[in-house]
């Protein structure tokens, strides 16, 4: 808790200045309103003509929390204009999506740990694919499948399960790793099988391994999730509203998916986070917390 | 009749890698993944020719190396402009701003403990999602795709420079205090020296998401040059063998990239474990 002061600071400090910047661009389109009109703008009316205009370059912080404001609590869930509606259709993606690419990591690292030419094999080609630009290729993984007749939530899981399986892989192999030899020779005399081992001491040593490696994996398959909705056109989900919303001009409309975007990252995050740390203290593994 | 005959060379392979992973000799760790490299390869033009796939669906990398050859020009118009124009100015500015942030802030613990929480969450949110803002402010050109480069890169590098500026012990601040060192030599020669791995991590990281941002911000809008634009108009012409050389481009060009900070890193941290061993 100590660190709650300076977080609210420098939080202030930045909606502070996401204002100051508001007025800032905003001002150029108010001057030229009131120059069309013929009356002179005192700095009072400037400012407030900055924070409400419909299109603003820059919104101000309260007008995107109206904007979502009016888009969850003032509509039916149900409603296409919902962002609890778009938010949900991202969600299911990013979370279908990363249960599998934690699975297919899980396994991947388990088959990397047991089998040498795997090891050798597969390993370098694991961490070479994390330096290409992987989400390009979003848009045409949604194209292909929907040729073969997959498409929708299906489609937007797998990018999200491609990007999200790399960080397991990684951070696996590292933690079944991670028990010492000393610890192996002691399984080794109490005559423990490979999948004993497995079970009884590589698997629990993985762990803070696992959670380290589970949050850059769902805040990256919420960002594929997003980027698969750009290509299917507006059927919905965060990336659709964004899409939507520069097509149209409608700036409000894009800070407010952006922002519900934010929040559903930071909520899993934070999710996963509480679950190493219940976890972690339950094995007696606590370290000094982790931090979100 | 083929699909056999590809089948059968995947298996070879795979057999000789097996036997090839048992040798403790050095060359096996480049050799192994070359042949598993070239074994997907065969594979995949195996699987499309065997099984008739349509190119629409999957192109043969015979295919893809066909049309890489024959629309290089296209395709080094598209590299100069994402990643010369985009990513590079974008990369330097962003990791530059970060930097510089990180040792600003660093005689402010205050300061410190309020932006490293913010910037580590900040580093999970899906900042891609700023490309089409970026895009309204600046235009349809570079200068856009560099925006959406600097936010993405700020974050990441920001909470490694400041993790990597605290990772230098107490015993051996106290050492350059005990020798009277001011703050800037203590920086230049112990903290800046301690934190370089951190910083080179950041760096890294970095590499692969400048070009994201970059190629993602150009689907929001650009002129007609570009990976990214290139990417989603051959998708929509369905000409998918130029959609995948201009993957083949960007894969090298991010590898390079990477490559080249790894060995920056490798050339100015000669003295950390990690490279050494």
């Amino acid at each position: 808790m100590k660190s709650l002061l300076p977080v609210t600071t420098i939080l202030t400090a930045i909606v502070a200045l996401w204002y100051l910047g508001a007025v800032y661009l905003n001002a150029p389109w108010a001057y030229d309103q009131a120059d069309r009109a013929g009356v002179e703008l005192t700095t009072g009316q400037l400012v407030a003509d900055t924070m409400r205009q419909e299109r603003p370059v820059l919104p101000a912080p309260h007008q995107v929390a109206g904007e979502i404001w009016k888009t969850t609590a003032q509509k039916k869930i149900t409603s296409k204009r919902s962002l609890v509606y778009h938010g949900w259709i991202t969600l299911s993606a990013t979370l279908l999506g990363f249960a599998m690419g934690v699975a297919l990591g899980i396994l991947l690292a388990v088959g990397i740990v047991h089998n040498r030419a795997m090891d050798l094999s597969v390993m370098p080609w694991v961490i070479a694919s994390q330096t290409v630009p992987i989400l390009a290729v979003a848009p045409m993984i949604i194209v292909v499948l929907y040729n073969i007749g997959i498409s929708g939530l299906i489609a937007k899981a797998t990018i999200s399960a491609y990007l999200s399986f790399f960080p397991v892989v990684v951070g696996m192999v590292k933690g079944l790793r991670s028990p010492d030899q000393m610890q192996l020779d002691l399984m080794r005399t109490y005559s423990a099988s490979p999948a004993q081992v497995l079970w009884k001491l590589r698997w629990p040593a993985s762990l803070p391994y696992l959670f380290t490696s589970l949050k850059i994996a769902i805040a990256i398959a919420l960002v594929g999730a997003i980027i698969g909705e750009l290509p299917t056109g507006a059927q919905g989900g965060f990336g659709a509203r964004m899409l939507n919303g520069s097509y149209y001009g409608q700036v409000l409309i894009i800070w407010s998916a952006l922002v519900g975007a934010a929040v559903c990252a930071g909520l899993m995050v934070g999710l996963i986070g509480l679950a190493q740390r219940i976890v972690l203290t339950r094995m007696g593994m606590a370290q000094n917390g982790g931090s979100v | 009749m083929t699909t056999w005959v590809i089948f059968a060379f995947w298996l070879t392979a795979w057999a000789a890698n097996t036997w090839l992973a048992r040798r403790p000799e050095r060359w096996v760790r480049l050799v192994v993944p070359a042949l598993f490299g070239i074994a997907l390869l065969v594979l995949w033009e195996g699987v499309v020719r065997g099984f008739r796939i349509p190119l629409v669906i999957l192109p043969a990398p015979s295919v893809i190396w066909a049309t890489l050859i024959v629309s290089l020009p296209t395709l080094w118009a598209d590299f100069v402009q994402t990643v010369l124009k985009s990513v590079l100015p974008g990369y330097a500015m962003g990791c530059g701003a970060a930097f510089l942030t990180a040792i600003a802030t660093d005689r402010s613990p205050f300061l410190q403990r309020g932006l490293l929480p913010i910037g580590n969450l900040a580093a999970a949110l899906p900042i891609v999602g700023i490309a089409p803002i970026m895009v309204m402010w600046f235009g349809f050109d570079w200068h856009s795709k560099a925006a959406v480069v600097v936010i993405m890169c700020f974050f990441p590098m920001l909470v490694n420079t400041m993790q990597g500026l605290g990772s230098a012990e107490r015993m051996q601040r106290d050492l350059m205090r005990t020798y009277a060192a001011s703050y800037w030599q203590t920086l230049f020669k112990l903290r800046l020296p301690a934190a370089a791995p951190f910083i080179f991590n950041g760096l890294k990281i970095c590499t692969t998401l400048a070009l994201i941002g970059a190629i993602v911000a150009e689907f929001f809008g650009t002129p007609i040059v570009g990976m990214g634009f290139r990417i989603s108009t051959e998708i929509g012409r369905m000409a998918l063998d130029m959609v995948w050389a201009e993957i083949a481009v960007a894969a090298i060009a991010g590898s390079a990239f990477y490559g080249l900070v790894a060995l920056a890193e490798r050339w100015l941290t000669f003295w950390h474990p990690a490279t050494r061993g």
